[in-house]
């Protein structure tokens, strides 16, 4: 914006030396008026910037649809189906946070996005909310500005590697050539990993998880890094997966994770609350299929009640309907519902729960309570 | 060969149906997403306003292309109305169901980038090419500037900046559409390169031509308009075809910010837990798309310079 107004200034100037005296002192005027104009107006569409900045749910209700930031395609948490929507984990939560906010889980637009340019989509305000595996870090949220929701995937960083390699351990990578995908933590993960243990490697960069299958098929490379539910996914897409394996080191903590932009905290809340619901409906057994019929009169468990919004006033609270969470519960299923729709053993990536169980089964998945 | 047809699966509902079936390729993830690949996300219901558009664009393009066509002059007085026409029958409104531009993707988005950036990049580069011949100081000034602006910065670095910057820049409400946004800046693009193709046209013309024009008292626009443009657009006709093809293929670029032409639906593709591993298939087919449609072009531009011949055949 500063550099609009300079430009506008030195514009004025030239023009005013290109022309006679007779005429100067009036241009001058003329010019000057503009640039105070031109600043004034400015001024005004940063007010602006701030006034509306400051509420994406009035946005979103106004346009009666969510805008979703998603993969543009990774396998189990995003990609299209062949009917023209998009099916996956991070798709899911998107749903589940229109179906809070605007009452269906089928108002979203979705954004598909690349790991380089997620961050810029979001706060050029492209998408409302992210739900792209995205990992939590500090620069993330300090520098670029994002706001985490809570966790919904654990995921941690892995090595897959030829059988006939005959490596069974990372630390025996030394010398490797290593595909990975850039603009991912994987990568900063990796550089630190091979230094710490100081051992050169060789990395080849690429663009996207199927990308790097090709390389790593075609023997470009001799190990591909990245999360391990993506490993496994990776693997089961390979010709004989059987002639690969995962090594056992996980080498970093990945929380994945939906975000927001900074400044807009009740939006932020929403987003967060929402994941908190599902995690919740499964720690109090409310499926897709028995929410509404749970939702119709209150129970004698207060905590469901105050759920279902039978009792309390969450929803009010938090800017939404009363049923909120049955909205998004009714639209997608709880978090173990939505995890074995498109990571669990019925799917081809056939992850298993691991971290991502819900506490009392011995997992992380620690939602803070709705009261 | 057998890969290809022989030992091929075109049917069932997953990768491993298909390698069930035979050992080569499996075209079934092509079958199964031929809608996603023609249409990207435009609802079902609606898409017989795409079909609409394309016979449309059929229709507009043979009076343009051919010679002998009957009523080509009639024909080509309408065609200028296909713009806005196939403009209101993608988007909706008036009418018919809007249709929100981000629900555009696959061939059909590659082609509404591609025809309008070759529609619109052809006069405006015309117009920066006289530009940067002008006598008149501003306008060359100006056509010097854009064009080598333009040419200074990567097509990725201006597709970015038309769907991230730009939303800085205006104030919000103010929605400007995402693909409008490309398609201005994919055009832009392209203008500046023809702009520079036609120049090395003008150029060639010999001076006795422009000051033959003068000396029959024809006004500058005539001259050019008669005399001048005709012979030079004729040489630069492979530079000019050229361009197009480079415009064409460079839509692909616009998976960087978010859109899916066929290429971005093909890896989205490649993403579905059922289909992954069929990068093979997925690529050929996009770039079967590809090479006959470029190659159409280059074969259409060598009928025109042949027709065009006149002279200096060696």
């Amino acid at each position: 914006m500063g550099n609009t107004v300079v430009l506008h200034k030195g514009g004025g100037k030239n023009l005013i030396l290109s022309l006679n005296s007779r005429r100067f002192v009036l241009l001058k005027k003329i010019a000057g008026m503009r640039a105070t104009k031109f600043l004034a107006i400015i001024a005004v569409l940063f007010s602006f910037t701030v006034v509306a900045g400051a509420g994406t749910l009035e946005d979103v209700k106004a346009r009666g649809k969510l805008n979703c930031i998603i993969s543009s395609g990774l396998a189990g948490f995003a990609s299209p189906d062949g009917k023209g929507g998009w099916q996956g984990f991070d798709v899911d939560f998107c749903r589940a946070v229109a179906a809070a906010v605007l009452g269906s889980g089928d108002k979203v637009n979705f954004v598909p996005s690349t790991n380089r340019t997620r961050f810029a989509q979001l706060n050029a305000g492209e998408g409302d909310i992210l739900f792209r595996n995205t990992t939590e870090t500090l620069s993330r949220d300090a520098d670029l500005k994002l706001t985490f929701l809570p966790i919904n995937y654990y995921d941690g960083q892995g090595f897959l590697v030829p059988r006939d390699l005959g490596v069974t351990s990372a630390t025996q990578l030394a010398g490797a050539s290593v595909c990975v995908q850039v603009g991912t933590t994987t990568e900063l993960n990796l550089a630190d990993y091979f230094r710490f243990n100081k051992m050169d490697y060789e990395h080849l960069n690429t663009g996207t998880n199927a990308e790097s299958i090709i390389m790593y098929e075609s023997k470009r490379c001799n190990v591909y890094t990245t999360d391990a539910s993506a490993l496994a996914s990776t693997r089961a897409a390979l010709k004989k997966p059987s002639d690969h394996v995962i090594l056992p080191e996980i080498i970093s903590k990945e929380p994945l994770g939906g975000a927001v932009r900074h400044g807009d905290d009740r939006w932020a809340d929403i987003g967060k609350w929402v994941v908190n619901a599902l995690i919740i409906a499964e720690e109090m057994g409310i499926t897709q299929k028995n929410v509404k019929e749970l939702a119709k009169k209150p129970g004698n468990n207060p905590s469901m009640n105050r759920f279902l919004g039978t009792e309390g006033s969450m929803g009010e609270m938090l800017g939404l309907d009363k049923d909120w969470a049955v909205n998004a519960v009714s639209a997608v299923g709880n978090y173990g519902e939505i995890f074995e729709r498109h990571l669990g053993f019925n799917t081809p990536l056939a992850l298993p729960r691991g971290l991502n169980a819900s506490w009392k089964s011995g997992g992380l998945l620690y939602a803070a309570p709705i009261r | 060969m057998d890969w290809l047809f022989l030992d091929a699966a075109f049917t069932g509902g997953s990768r491993d149906e298909c390698s069930a079936k035979a050992g080569g390729a499996c075209w079934a993830v092509i079958g199964e997403r031929l809608n996603l690949f023609t249409y990207g996300f435009y609802p079902a219901a609606e898409r017989w306003r795409v079909n609409l558009s394309f016979v449309l664009l059929i229709f507009t393009l043979i009076p343009i292309l051919f010679e002998k066509v009957p009523y080509r002059k009639y024909a080509l007085h309408i065609a200028v109305a296909f713009p806005f026409v196939t403009a209101w029958l993608l988007v909706g409104g008036l009418g018919l169901t809007p249709v929100e531009t981000d629900q555009f993707g696959g061939f059909m988005l590659t082609l509404v980038i591609g025809i309008t950036g070759i529609g619109f990049s052809l006069p405006i580069g015309i117009l920066l090419a006289l530009g940067r011949q002008s006598r008149l100081r501003a306008i060359q000034i100006f056509s010097i500037g854009f064009i080598e602006f333009i040419r200074g910065v990567p097509l990725i670095t201006l597709l970015f900046v038309a769907s991230t910057m730009l939303n800085y820049f205006l104030p919000p409400g103010v929605t400007f559409d995402l693909l409008l946004r490309v398609l201005i800046m994919v055009t832009l693009f392209a203008s500046a390169y023809m702009a520079e193709v036609i120049r090395g046209g003008l150029q060639a013309i010999p001076k006795g031509q422009f000051e033959a024009a003068d000396s029959m008292g024809l006004h500058y626009w005539s001259a050019m308009r008669l005399i001048v443009l005709p012979q030079a657009m004729k040489i630069s006709i492979p530079g000019i075809v050229n361009t197009f093809i480079g415009l064409y293929k460079d839509t692909t670029l616009v998976i960087i910010i978010g859109l899916l032409d066929p290429l971005g639906i093909g890896r989205a593709s490649l993403a579905d837990t059922r289909w992954t591993g069929l990068s093979t298939e997925v690529y050929l087919f996009v770039a079967i798309f590809f090479f006959i449609s470029c190659f159409g072009m280059a074969r259409y531009s060598q009928h025109l310079e042949n027709k065009l011949e006149t002279e200096h055949k060696r």
